[in-house]
């Protein structure tokens, strides 16, 4: 029997339901071939900054005038730049290349810091051709007197400009830390969304002890990470309904964690660490570990698998709520070293 | 068709027509030259057509002469050939000149007429480089101003085309050529008129072909020569017709008169001057003020200058004329007088006797000299010429401009003369600096006006000699009336100070008129402002009726984040202060100009400019004025314990008023003193680095990496403290070579350059605020007054010991007192912290000479010097000869060295017995391979003078001579030092003949990648990849590995090295070089502004440099053991991918946002470069190599005159 993988995600028909998250490769015209040579449903390209675009143009124009017009047999210390191509359109270069190449659907992404920002790339992007746009909600809100309806609301804001200036299909990534997650997903949907990416993996900080200076770091995830999408994923998909999208994304690294993310509701489950450390073949060997484990345990589509364990489908829908919590820590074991022995 | 104006500059549009005329440009940097080459080197990256739809191949040479020799192969396969340059780089082009002319080939060179380097080097203009090409054989045409140079060289090029003669077009460096002019356009339909396809056609038909072969540049003997050379005569006869012709059919299109020569004035005039060049304005306007009060004078302008135009000269001259002055802007030292005058004389003579001249009595002429090396020339100037020529006696030949009190030649200035403003006219001055776009804004603002009004708009602009915190003061004209003022302005309607702290400085309101404007940058707001002002200034205000107005740009700038760049936020208020233009329509043209400028780099730039644009005018304030009573007073220039030559004469160079000097002022052979940069406290730094001594742990990196010499690090016995005020920092110092020591790290803040590379690269960190530093930057004017009296004990502290600590050490070599400091290098410099290493560890000890280049201007370029002496007076003596001969003239100095040296000895041999054995032996005897041996050496050398002086009788010839060599007899290192533009492009035959011939030299390149000084033009050793400047698309070629040319020889020591990466291995390799008694060569890595990167992080990037495999540091120590392994690999395996190195520096991360594909093409080909790089050093590291050498080798040169097979290690050490 064969098993179909076949899925929908944001109105545009999946061959299956892996794809490839926003990451460096996905930009990479050879690298994307290489995903969907691997069988990607989908590509979601990695986010343009808006903050990126900006810093690059304030930053070459303070570059290519340092030290001009200072000393008189060097006025200045480079030829004369007369067409400049900026990170924004590089970016839909890419996008152009990857559309060209790719039989599978393109999903940019855009991650702005002002709602004109935003509106303009949105357009640039669907006139570039993408299939879908991911907003990606990337943000660290540190200042003490915005509260979280403040901030909410500017999201919001921003979701439904884009929606007004652009047809194409609309999914938001959010980030896990909402106080009323379940709430402000279902806004993000009123406000025009197509669906909702679960979640976004914020890099953290790090300390360089060497240095004794802050450094970025990233970090692949690990499987168990994909538990936090799996939640959500299973709360909010009977609340939003069959028609809003979900994408699971973090920590989906075997067949069976994309089993799984579909089993919870997800429409597609993402992966980005998973290509990264094992490169783009690993999408060919989950895709065969998800089929021989539908095949095993006779489910003839992925359509048929979704959602079967979302919160409305399951025994008892408090297992994805705080009780587990707790069952969690009971089920816990200590390892043997940690508590001495008399 | 409407004539179309735009504002560009002399250079631009001389390029503009030679861009549209030629098929191959061989170019190559010169200054003032260089920006014709590179705007034909971006048309061409742009792929720009030329007239005939094709675009030009533009190729840089190694050299002028290069550059010279490419276009002569060109021409002669019959491909329409230019190249520009100026001075030492138009010599370098006279042979081949002389073969391009007698072979009668169509070609132009475009000069931007510049100073010959004679007792001093001069980057400014006069015609001493064209006129020394008189014999070449070219036509010579001059022009006078921006637009008769987009003119003439369309003259040029269409005349060479006809007449078979090359053309040399020149035009007045630093004047013509940076000029900003509204100037009328041609059209490409003009080109296409003057420039008839035909004679395209028959020189392309005379080109070299295998079709239809000719022998050309022949040998030719003694009986066929001399006829053969005249016969080309009838073509050089011919010019002048030609020329003639040319010009008419141009006039014939524009409008615009033009003729070989030109007569303006009284139709009756009895005084004529001559002038040639920009000269023309001031004569010219004093000429319409003198005969407008009837005076009887009139001028004549030459424009062809060879062939000479004498029956045009003599016939353009009334019939009334009694006395002509000739001028000429270069100087024949011997000869009757300048070119110029003797042509003018001849012609006269030859007309004269000829009966064919219209005047009854022969005219008296006089020659005069005026505006050599750009010295200003202005109607004050031209109306004593004009006396002159009315004196019963006058000076048959006189300078102009200067007082010459030492053969007293000079015209008096006649300051009284004013010539009245025309109407309409509006002259404004700005004095600011460079880091705050002053000059663009000046530029722009020039151009809206140009190119946006009917007005004629003109800005001339004038750079001080440094490269950091250099002043700059713009000179804006505009008017209904053509602007021909090619002179400073010298009454000023509209004044604008950008920088607050210049007041103290400079004589900012000295050329305001009365009841000017001005616009002063004020931290102070208007209430305030007025008693903060030095009380001169408010004297000139007062006196002057002078309107105030103040802004503070510097905040409005911060506020809309465009950081020192305050010329957006100044510029709007220029406009609604002078008034050229209504306020709404400046502004909106000021908007339009960002746009234009700044769109292509992005919106944001453009957004922020806008913000600043808005702001600025809610900002401006006028100020109520005074009187108020004096309240700050300008600071003396200099200390008044500095030498009486730096009071009298330095000091006035620094306060802009060196033009006041009289010649006696000057040294006759242009040596000066060194150690002078310490007079000159600049104060230009924002931010200074202050020391925490108690987080400090003594390692030495900030001194060591310090550009300027401006941190210093001392260490000094604990005793020493006692004479220290309490407020005088120290601390333990730890060593285990010397105890009870203490440390003091002490900035020195009037020296800084405020860079921050010191904090960077300091590795102690607070163990509480991981932020703070051994070392941070505060604010200057919190902590200067206090860090000033630390500075001054901190030198009343004597230097330590030079042999109490080893010098292999960072701290070893830091203890050492630089004698090289506060140069006027670039905030973070790359080059100068090994210059001063240098200068640390050998300096008492060795003898300089600078290739030109960044390094000759930051080292010796008036008023002051770097190169310091210690305490007894000894320190580098430094010289510069040229760009091009670097290595052989420091080759020179070694022979000089080495067989004074040889002689010395065999004296003090001869003189034993006067001497005493023990002594000659002693001296004789001594390695001097450490510091207390060779501070044994001076002492017996000393000891040695003071016995020789009290020799008579038969030996004192011998004493008195060996006395004159003593100095020889005290280890002296020959270090030969530039950029790579010199070391591996235009001197790299020299630097090769410098090691092959064995000896005693240090070369120190200083690889900044690119020609730095002159723009950041491509050099062999710009690596792939890099944009810069004639390699505009980025470089395709990889750089040359200049190390393993040095290396192949074998008895070479090669080093390269990078300091921010080891400073221990640069420490090592400057000791090994040193020690080393054969040539040697460092190739070092010197982080520069064209490389695009933050300074203040520049030995972070040379240690990305090395981690990425771009810069493997090594050195090469030649061994004689048959088993040595010379080559040492000191960095380690790459750790980086090439891709994130180059992405950080804007020269490499630039191809990817103009050519993409190109870039990462590029970049992934350097990726291979690094990979296969290392493969091969690797390789090296373990080949076995040894240099047979004599075993008694002579002291100095060779019996046969060849030492290159040997390592030259012989007893001269």
């Amino acid at each position: 029997m064969t098993v179909d993988l076949s899925t929908r995600y944001l109105g545009l028909e999946l061959r299956s339901p892996l794809v490839v998250s926003a990451n460096p490769l996905t930009r990479e015209p050879e690298a994307v071939a290489k995903f969907e040579e691997a069988g990607a449903g989908a590509i979601v390209m990695p986010s343009l900054f808006e903050e990126e675009i900006e810093n690059e143009e304030i930053e070459l124009a303070a570059s290519l005038d340092q030290g001009t017009e200072g000393f008189a047999e060097a006025l200045d210390y480079f030829p004369e730049v007369d067409t400049f191509i900026g990170e924004g359109d590089r970016y839909l270069r890419s996008l152009e290349t990857l559309k060209r190449q790719s039989a599978v659907p393109i999903i940019a992404s855009l991650n702005a810091n002002s709602v004109g920002g935003w509106v303009r790339f949105a357009r640039l992007m669907a006139d570039a051709g993408a299939d879908a746009l991911e907003l990606n909600l990337y943000r660290i809100n540190v200042d003490p007197s915005r509260t979280s309806v403040d901030v909410e609301d500017e999201d919001l804001e921003l979701i439904a400009a884009v929606r007004a200036a652009v047809t194409l299909p609309l999914a938001v990534k959010l980030s896990p830390y909402y106080s009323a997650l379940a709430h402000f997903a279902g806004q993000v949907v009123e406000a025009g969304a197509n669906g909702l990416v679960l979640f976004n993996r914020f890099y953290q900080p790090d300390i360089d002890l060497d240095e004794l200076a802050v450094v970025p770091r990233v970090s692949l995830s690990h499987p168990s990470e994909l538990r936090l999408p799996m939640r959500w994923t299973a709360i909010l998909r009977p609340q939003l309904g069959p028609e809003v999208s979900i994408a699971a994304t973090s920590g989906v690294h075997s067949g069976g964690d994309a089993v799984k993310a579909l089993m919870v509701g997800a429409d597609v489950a993402m992966m980005a660490s998973a290509v990264l450390r094992d490169g783009p073949g690993k999408i060919a060997d989950i895709e065969a570990e998800m089929r021989l484990w539908l095949e095993e345990n006779e489910y003839s589509s992925v359509m048929q698998l979704r959602g079967s364990a979302s919160q409305g489908s399951v025994e008892d829908p408090a297992t994805f709520e705080r009780a587990q919590y707790i069952r969690t820590l009971h089920s816990w074991a200590a390892p043997p070293n940690l508590i001495p022995t008399a | 068709m409407t004539q179309r104006w735009e504002c560009l500059d002399g250079n631009e549009a001389a390029a503009r027509i030679a861009y549209q005329l030629s098929e191959v440009i061989s170019i190559y940097p010169i200054t003032p030259a260089s920006p014709m080459a590179e705007h034909c080197d971006d048309w061409a990256a742009q792929s720009r057509p030329n007239m005939w739809g094709i675009t030009p191949d533009v190729v840089e040479m190694q050299s002028e002469a290069g550059a010279a020799g490419a276009l002569h192969g060109a021409l002669q396969k019959g491909a329409l050939g230019v190249t520009f340059t100026a001075s030492q780089g138009l010599l370098l082009m006279f042979p081949n000149m002389f073969k391009i002319a007698g072979e009668l080939t169509p070609s132009v060179i475009h000069v931007s007429a510049r100073t010959i380097a004679t007792h001093a080097l001069s980057i400014f203009g006069d015609h001493s480089d064209v006129m020394s090409a008189r014999s070449t054989g070219w036509a010579m045409l001059s022009s006078a101003s921006v637009q008769e140079v987009l003119d003439m060289a369309l003259v040029a090029h269409a005349a060479t085309l006809r007449s078979r003669v090359p053309f040399l077009h020149f035009f007045d460096g630093f004047r013509t050529s940076h000029e900003v002019d509204k100037i009328a356009m041609l059209e490409p339909e003009d080109v296409r008129a003057l420039v008839r396809e035909q004679d395209v056609l028959d020189f392309r038909a005379r080109g070299m072909s295998s079709e239809d072969p000719v022998v050309r540049g022949t040998a030719q003997n003694p009986d066929v020569f001399f006829q053969a050379r005249e016969a080309a005569n009838p073509y050089m006869d011919a010019v002048k017709g030609i020329v003639a012709e040319v010009m008419a059919e141009l006039s014939e299109r524009t409008g615009r008169q033009y003729d070989l020569v030109t007569y303006t004035g009284a139709p009756d005039a009895e005084k004529v001057i001559l002038v040639m060049g920009s000269g023309t304005g001031a004569v010219k306007e004093t000429v319409k003020v003198l005969t407008d009060a009837g005076e009887k004078v009139g001028m004549v302008q030459v424009r062809l200058f060879q062939p000479f135009p004498s029956e045009e000269l003599v016939a353009a001259l009334p019939e009334t004329v009694k006395s002509i002055a000739v001028l000429d802007r270069t100087k024949e030292p011997g000869a009757v007088g300048e070119p110029f005058y003797l042509q003018t004389v001849a012609a006269l003579d030859e007309s004269l006797d000829a009966g064919s001249a219209q005047f009854e009595r022969r005219p008296r002429v006089l020659g005069g000299r005026y505006g050599l090396s750009s010295k200003e020339f202005t109607p004050q100037m031209v109306k004593p010429i004009f006396d002159e020529l009315g004196k019963d006696a006058p000076k048959k030949h006189f300078s102009v401009g200067i007082f010459d009190d030492v053969t007293n030649l000079s015209l008096p200035i006649d300051r009284d003369f004013v010539r009245p403003r025309p109407e309409g006219q509006v002259q404004a001055m700005f004095f600011g600096l460079g880091s705050d776009g002053t000059v663009g804004a000046n530029k722009a603002s020039v151009k809206i006006i140009g190119e946006g009004t009917d007005l004629y708009s003109q800005g001339h602009f004038v750079y001080d000699s440094k490269k950091s915190g250099a002043v700059t003061v713009s000179h804006l004209r505009f008017g209904p009336a053509l602007i021909e003022s090619t002179y400073e302005i010298q009454a000023a309607d509209f004044v604008a100070c950008h920088q607050f702290g210049l007041l103290n400085k400079m004589p900012v309101l000295d050329r305001a008129k009365q009841g000017a404007t001005f616009l002063l940058n004020s931290p102070y707001g208007p209430d305030e402002v007025w008693e903060h002002l030095p009380s001169e200034v408010q004297q000139q205000i007062v006196d002057k009726g002078i309107e105030l107005w103040v802004i503070d740009a510097f905040a409005v700038a911060g506020e809309v984040g465009m950081g020192n760049r305050i010329n957006t936020v100044m510029q709007p208020c220029f406009f609604k202060l002078s008034g050229v233009l209504p306020e709404e329509e400046a502004i909106a043209a000021i908007k339009k100009f960002v746009e234009k400028t700044y769109g292509k780099r992005g919106e944001k730039v453009v957004q922020r400019n806008y913000a600043a644009i808005d702001l600025s005018l809610e900002r401006l304030h006028k100020v109520e004025t005074g009187p108020a009573p004096a309240s700050v007073e300008i600071a003396a220039i200099v200390a008044d314990e500095a030498p009486e030559f730096v009071k009298n004469v330095t000091a006035r160079i620094m306060a802009g008023e060196g033009d006041l000097l009289p010649v006696s002022a000057f040294p006759v052979d242009g040596s000066f003193a060194t150690a002078t940069t310490k007079w000159e406290k600049r104060a230009i730094a924002q931010e200074i680095p202050i020391w925490d001594e108690a987080i400090c742990i003594d390692c030495g990196k900030c001194a060591m990496v310090c550009p300027h010499a401006a941190i210093r690090m001392k260490v000094y016995p604990e005793a020493e403290l006692g004479q220290l005020s309490g407020d005088f920092k120290s601390k333990d110092f730890r060593s285990r070579d010397l105890e009870n020591h203490k440390i003091t790290i002490q900035v020195a803040p009037d020296d800084c350059t405020g860079c921050g590379v010191c904090v960077d690269v300091c590795p102690a960190k607070s163990k509480t605020e991981v932020k703070r530093k051994a070392i941070n930057m505060e604010s200057f004017m919190a902590t200067a007054e206090a860090e000033r009296a630390r500075w001054d004990e901190f030198l009343s502290i004597p230097e330590l010991d030079r042999s109490a600590l080893p010098r292999d050490t960072i701290k070893g070599s830091q203890v050492l007192e630089p004698l090289f400091e506060f140069s006027g290098a670039c905030s973070g410099c790359g080059e100068t912290p090994y210059v001063k290493l240098v200068s640390q560890l050998f300096g008492d000890r060795m003898i300089v000479a600078n290739a030109t280049g960044c390094s000759s201007i930051y080292g010796g370029n008036l008023p002051t010097t770097p190169w310091a002496t210690n305490a007894a007076g000894q320190g580098p003596a430094w010289n510069n000869s040229l760009f091009e001969d670097n290595a052989e003239f420091g080759l020179g100095m070694r022979l000089a060295l080495d067989v004074q040296t040889a002689n010395a000895k065999a004296l003090l041999r001869k003189l034993a017995p006067t001497v005493g054995e023990e002594l000659v032996s002693a001296i004789l005897d001594n390695e001097q391979d450490s510091e207390a041996s060779i501070e044994q050496q001076r002492k017996d050398v000393d000891q040695l003078r003071a016995i020789l002086e009290g020799v008579s009788g038969e030996s004192k010839a011998d004493a008195d001579s060996l006395l004159s060599l003593s100095g020889d007899l005290i280890r002296t290192g020959v270090w030969i030092m530039g950029g790579d533009g010199w070391a591996y492009d235009i001197g790299f035959g020299g630097v090769d003949a410098a090691l092959a011939c064995g000896r005693d030299v240090n070369i120190l390149v200083l690889d900044t990648q690119v020609y730095s000084n002159t723009g950041g033009q491509a050099s062999k050793a710009t690596p792939r990849g890099a944009v810069a400047k004639f390699a505009a698309a980025g470089k395709s070629s990889g750089r040359k590995d200049l190390g393993a040319i040095a290396r192949a020889y074998g008895n070479v020591y090669v080093a390269q090295i990078a300091l921010g990466a080891s400073d221990t291995q640069t420490n090592k390799a400057m000791l090994e070089a040193e020690a080393w008694p054969g040539p040697s060569i460092i190739i070092a890595y010197s982080t520069c502004i064209a490389h695009g990167i933050d300074m203040s992080t520049s030995m972070t990037h040379q240690k990305d440099a090395v981690k990425s495999g771009f810069w493997p540091l090594y050195r090469y120590v030649p061994s004689e053991a048959a088993d040595g392994q010379p080559f040492k690999l000191d960095s380690k395996k790459p750790t980086m991918p090439i891709k994130e190195f180059v992405e950080s520096e804007t020269r490499f991360a630039i191809l990817a946002r103009t050519q993409p594909e190109r870039a990462a093409e590029l970049a992934a080909l350097s990726q291979a470069d690094a990979d296969e790089r290392w493969r091969y050093y690797s390789q090296l590291a373990d080949v076995q190599r040894s240099i047979p050498s004599l075993e008694h080798e002579p002291a100095a040169a060779p019996a046969d005159g060849s030492a290159s097979s040997s390592h030259g290690k012989g007893e001269s050490k």
